[in-house]
């Protein structure tokens, strides 16, 4: 399969098989008034089978949401056609107003004016815990 | 500004030495009777509570300190939609330490993050209460004279038990701690708790629906109530409320030394016949909650520079 090499835009290329439709509408790339392309379960040697998203847009993305989403993702910056950067991806320690707590109880459900604040709690499991009541991100 | 919304915000040190100021007072109540004076704590209950409400008021007047008191939530402002975060900066501006229960669980966070005075989380839904915990400590200290080398059996709902996971929390920092679930199956501990702390930290544990089989290797025992409000489902709550009743049949085998805990209110789990018996330690555990909240009090006072 074939999808158009960019011109000006991002590149965010080895994302974990599956996740990329999760990165699409984190990052709300239905909003962005430009070509935007995702290609599922490409073939890597690394990787077995990954996701790539390409933005034909001068577009900053949100690292912390990809860091959350795969931190092993990367983000390449392409202007006029050539690589001009790279972005570093890390999981984030705080991820404010990305996630909405799924804890019926918890008091952002009836408080809806406070932020949404998750925080990481286990690296190594990826475990994001929301600031106020604790219950672990769901997405 | 210091609060205490969680067990533990407060480290293993200063567990000791609210433990030392509990026991002061109790030994010396004179010493304390007038360290307060002058100074308010706010009692803040959006759900109700009397025990807990009256148990901080009860401190704080030992304290020879004064209490203004928001007893429920349809007579505050957050009956007109005022939030938490709002009632923190308002109440701040009259009084020099708040505890608040609240039924949101976050509540406390939202609070201790927008009051200027020293907070302490008086339940914040099914989350945390801390306060219950440094009672529950107290008493295992004052009964067993250690925290170390205990086995602790947890009995009932330890699902919806707030008051369970806090404790196991806390004790999950001493050695030699070996934990016996019992529960059936719908209110079993959560998992991750037992990923997150048993596990995580090597505590030996059994998980088992039969009290009895357990009961002759019990330091203590921990018997918590099923609670209506933690329920959605009335039906689930009713099936559920009675499946662990404390009788003095089911004590024959246990340790002559067993200290039987709840934190309280009983409706019928624990046998009254139970009372007189020298184990039931759940009425010194009210009292020990009280002085506690003391220690906890002019600890939090003294930190910020109140007293």
């Amino acid at each position: 399969m074939n999808i158009d090499s960019i011109q000006n835009g991002v590149v965010i290329d080895h994302i974990k098989a599956g996740q990329g439709m999760k990165l699409y509408e984190l990052l709300h790339l239905d909003d962005i008034d430009a070509s935007v392309a995702i290609i599922k379960n490409v073939t890597s040697n690394k990787m077995g089978k990954k996701d790539i998203i390409k933005i034909d847009a001068d577009f900053e993305p949100d690292l912390d949401i990809i860091g959350f989403v795969d931190p092993d993702a990367t983000v390449n910056i392409i202007k006029d056609g050539v690589l001009a950067g790279k972005r570093s991806i890390e999981m984030p320690e705080i991820l404010e107003g990305v996630l909405k707590c799924k804890n019926p109880r918890c008091i952002t459900c009836c408080e809806q004016e406070l932020k949404q604040i998750f925080k990481l709690t286990d690296r190594e499991n990826k475990v994001y815990r929301c600031i106020y009541c604790e219950t672990k991100a769901q997405y | 500004m210091r609060s205490v919304i969680d067990i533990l915000d407060l480290s293993v040190e200063e567990l000791d030495q609210l433990i030392k100021t509990a026991t002061d007072i109790i030994d010396n109540p004179a010493k304390y009777a007038h360290v307060c004076a002058g100074k308010k704590l706010a009692t803040l209950f959006f759900e109700p509570s009397t025990r807990t409400r009256m148990s901080f008021e009860a401190a704080m007047y030992e304290l020879g300190g004064n209490v203004i008191s928001m007893a429920s939530a349809a007579s505050s402002s957050a009956s007109k939609g005022e939030s938490v975060a709002d009632t923190a900066k308002v109440i701040s501006c009259y009084a020099d330490i708040i505890a608040m229960r609240h039924p949101k669980e976050g509540a406390a966070y939202v609070l201790a993050h927008n009051a200027t005075v020293p907070t302490i989380n008086a339940g914040d839904g099914g989350h945390c209460h801390p306060t219950q915990t440094l009672a529950d400590l107290l008493t295992i200290h004052r009964e067993k004279g250690r925290f170390n080398n205990l086995t602790v059996g947890f009995c009932g709902d330890l699902k919806f038990g707030r008051t369970v996971h806090s404790l196991i929390n806390a004790l999950s920092r001493y050695e030699g701690i070996n934990i016996a679930l019992i529960s059936p199956d719908e209110l079993k501990l959560p998992s991750y708790v037992k990923k997150d702390v048993l596990q995580k930290k090597d505590i030996p544990y059994v998980q088992t629906t039969n009290l009895e089989e357990v009961m002759p290797a019990l330091d203590i025992l921990y018997m918590t109530r099923v609670q209506r409000e933690r329920f959605f489902n009335e039906e689930d709550y009713l099936r559920l409320k009675d499946s662990y009743i404390l009788t003095p049949e089911k004590l024959k085998n246990a340790k002559e030394d067993l200290a039987i805990l709840h934190p309280l209110p009983r409706v019928n789990e624990i046998s009254v016949a139970i009372d007189d018996d020298p184990r039931a330690c759940y009425f010194k555990q009210v009292l020990n909650g009280k002085y506690m909240r003391m220690a906890l009090i002019l600890k939090l006072l003294k930190e910020a520079g109140t007293i």
